[in-house]
């Protein structure tokens, strides 16, 4: 016969209790019925513009959208318009939400494949002056863009050059590809928050698990694809987002980096123009606003379910 | 299967704090070693070493003859569990157990046989579709243990891979871990806290103090023949009575005086340890087991020739099978370095009385026909042939053969 020890576990007392009192309150009949007051508070101007978009020209100018309910009449005839007609004075949409596209997928990924990268590295690779480096991106977050602005366009233009040595040559760049430089500045602007937001999260996961991949044959570059990427998904898909949204409707780097030619700029900038010179155009703006609006609510939706938790569930006990 | 040795293995951490100091061991092929020892001596970081999760900071390692200190973990050819189980938590039970194969670009058809065989052997062939987050405790560990087997490494290395199932799955884990050796035959190094653990699971075991190496031998060895007051604290649970005391010799032969008692020490003792008979009319710490007590009543003339030994019992445990008797002897606890060291981490079961005056607490174990209650009297026997003696000022056992002064 023999006494075993119990074992000593971590309990932190009234998390549990704490948890689940917020999951009940959240789930009450109160909580829900507020939900669903702001989700409508949060529809409707959506919704009105959706309206508003689809009504003729002489009604939108004359009442509000929510006359369409007791005089309904629909027409696509602004859409046709603002995308595709070839008059000077309609928005030409279509190219500049192509430019948008454009801008936008590759300034989502290069940020991320790199960030993810740069927060691994910090994270897991063990190499001197690590913290030092994470410190400095870190501290990076504080710059303001608009102080990189002069400093970009130079190193774009002129190249970098220390005491009349050149050391990067100008870029030089001409027409489409102008979008590089677009790409490199959102780079650029997204990378501390990024590395930051990754970093956390990559650091966040057990050790154990590294080393049993390292244990079973793992070097790092497996450890990064076959471990660390599918299990910070999440993390990817929120700074994803983020930064997704951030470029669509960013109008300041793109104006800058990219010229306000129909060739590159991108539909923020088309927009701001169409307020601007045609601000009586109310039927053209309505619907170049939903068309700018649809793709981020397409993209959210379909991201939306890998804002998953519990992810790491049963990985390790604890 | 290969063996393990450490030659005078150093660890130094950033800040000059040694976790694992000179040690040497050898592990010989198919052998179970356990390191055992409290919490921060050192055992973790040298299962850790071997693994090559950590640089060794002096001394050699060697796996299989060969000197592993700069091979990197997956050139060693060992596999670990870990306690915390590290499944891949986005893979499903199969894909586990097959990760560390597929990265050694094994044949598909030969990694399925090995799944299929681990799985068979650990019955988780229902569980093989299954992703970690799904499965219970002991289907998680045994997952983990999986995941070694599949590798048919030279050398296990497991740190404290039962010490997050309960009670009662952690005893048949244990059973099962040991017909798994029994069948497999792989070197394994098994690092624990728990005594008990040690003593059923290791063909050796090893008893780590401060990053020092205290003793290694067998259990039953190191129960019987413990080299010092730490090692003969640790082991065994209760853990063994400590009380300073005098050695003489009186008319009826030598015998060792505490606390008003006097035990005769018989001569085999003095014959089995040599030096013993230079400590009469000196002080000893005298070290008895609990299990060599027995209640008189009960013991019922199995106790020719034991001495008995008038005690009250204040508390009694009652296991089923035998009963804790803790009592009172006037003499003060042994406040030896060795004996706290070694309680720190043991049974504190003893610890929730409140001493009075300079009284230490004793525990007997004896057969449940004894029918103690507490507050009684009890007339206890002692098998003199078991006492330990231990040298006051170095800890060290009396004329134990490891015991180097």
């Amino acid at each position: 016969m023999t006494t075993v020890p119990s074992t000593v576990t971590v309990v932190r007392p009234g998390a549990a209790g704490a948890a689940r009192r917020v999951r009940r309150s959240l789930t009450s009949r109160t909580a829900s019925a507020v939900a669903i007051v702001i989700a409508v508070l949060w529809t409707t101007p959506t919704f009105g513009l959706f309206l508003s978009s689809l009504r003729p020209e002489d009604q939108i100018k004359g009442t509000g959208w929510w006359t369409f309910f007791s005089a309904p009449e629909l027409t696509l005839e602004n859409y046709r318009e603002v995308l595709f007609s070839t008059s000077s004075s309609s928005g030409q949409m279509a190219g500049f939400l192509i430019n948008s596209i454009v801008i936008t997928v590759p300034s989502v990924l290069f940020p991320l494949a790199f960030a993810a990268f740069a927060a691994y590295a910090l994270a897991w690779v063990p190499f001197r002056g690590r913290n030092w480096v994470y410190i400095g991106i870190f501290a990076l977050q504080v710059v303001p863009l608009q102080m990189a602005l002069v400093p970009l366009l130079s190193f774009f233009s002129e190249g970098v050059s220390v005491f009349g040595v050149q050391i990067t040559p100008a870029w030089e760049l001409e027409g489409p590809a102008r979008f590089a430089q677009v790409w490199f500045a959102h780079t650029c602007f997204a990378l501390p928050l990024g590395v930051f937001l990754l970093h956390n999260f990559m650091s966040e996961l057990p050790g154990e698990l590294m080393e049993a991949a390292r244990v079973d044959g793992a070097t790092h570059g497996v450890i990064f694809r076959r471990l660390v990427l599918p299990l910070v998904v999440p993390a990817l898909a929120t700074f994803g987002i983020f930064q997704f949204l951030w470029v669509w409707n960013d109008l300041l780097v793109g104006l800058i980096f990219a010229g306000g030619t129909s060739e590159t700029a991108p539909m923020t900038v088309r927009l701001a123009q169409m307020a601007g010179t045609k601000g009586n155009e109310w039927q053209r703006l309505t619907a170049g606003a939903f068309v700018s609006v649809t793709v981020p609510l397409i993209v959210f939706l379909s991201m939306q379910r890998y804002f998953v938790r519990g992810l790491l569930a049963g990985s390790v006990k604890g | 299967m290969a063996s393990i040795v450490l030659n005078s293995v150093d660890k130094i951490y950033a800040g000059g704090v040694k976790a694992v100091n000179g040690l040497n061991l050898e592990i010989r092929d198919g052998e179970f070693m356990v390191l055992v020892g409290p919490s921060g001596c050192g055992k973790s970081t040298a299962l850790r070493m071997i693994a090559g999760l950590e640089d060794i900071s002096g001394g050699e390692i060697l796996i299989g003859e060969k000197v592993v200190n700069h091979l990197p973990p997956k050139d060693r050819d060992i596999a670990m569990v870990f306690q915390n189980y590290a499944l891949y938590p986005h893979m499903t039970v199969e894909e586990n157990l097959a990760f560390g194969l597929k990265l050694r670009k094994m044949p598909k058809a030969e990694i399925s046989k090995r799944v299929g065989e681990a799985a068979r052997m650990l019955g988780l062939e229902q569980y093989l579709k299954r992703k970690p987050a799904a499965l219970s405790g002991g289907q998680r560990q045994r997952v983990a243990m999986g995941r070694a087997i599949v590798r048919e490494p030279q050398a296990f290395l497991m740190d404290e891979p039962l010490s997050n199932l309960d009670a009662k799955l952690r005893v048949s884990m244990r059973a099962s871990l040991n017909t798994m050796h029994e069948r497999l035959g792989v070197t394994t190094v098994y690092v624990t806290h728990d005594q008990v653990e040690a003593m059923t699971l290791g063909d050796r075991v090893c008893v780590l103090r401060d990053g020092l190496l205290q003793q290694v031998d067998t259990p039953q060895n190191l129960f019987d023949n413990p080299v010092n007051l730490f090692v003969a604290g640790f082991m065994g649970s209760p853990s063994m009575n400590f009380v300073n005391a005098e050695l003489v010799r009186g008319d009826g032969g030598a015998a060792v005086a505490f606390a008003g008692y006097k035990l005769p020490v018989p001569d085999a003792t003095f014959a089995e340890k040599p030096g013993l008979d230079q400590f009469i009319g000196r002080q000893v710490i005298l070290g008895i087991r609990p299990s060599d007590f027995e209640d008189s009543v009960a013991a019922n003339g199995h106790a020719g020739g034991w001495v008995r030994l008038p005690v009250r019992a204040e508390v009694t445990e009652e296991l089923g099978s035998e009963i804790n008797v803790l009592f009172l002897i006037d003499a003060p606890p042994v406040q030896h370095q060795d004996t706290v060291a070694a309680a720190d981490t043991g049974d504190d079961e003893d610890a929730t009385l409140p001493l009075v005056g300079d009284k230490s607490l004793w525990t007997a174990r004896v057969n449940s026909r004894s029918h103690v209650r507490p507050g009684q009297n009890i007339e206890l026997v002692v098998d003199t042939h078991n006492l330990h003696f231990f040298d006051p000022t170095s800890g060290l056992s009396i004329g134990h053969a490891g015991a180097r002064v």
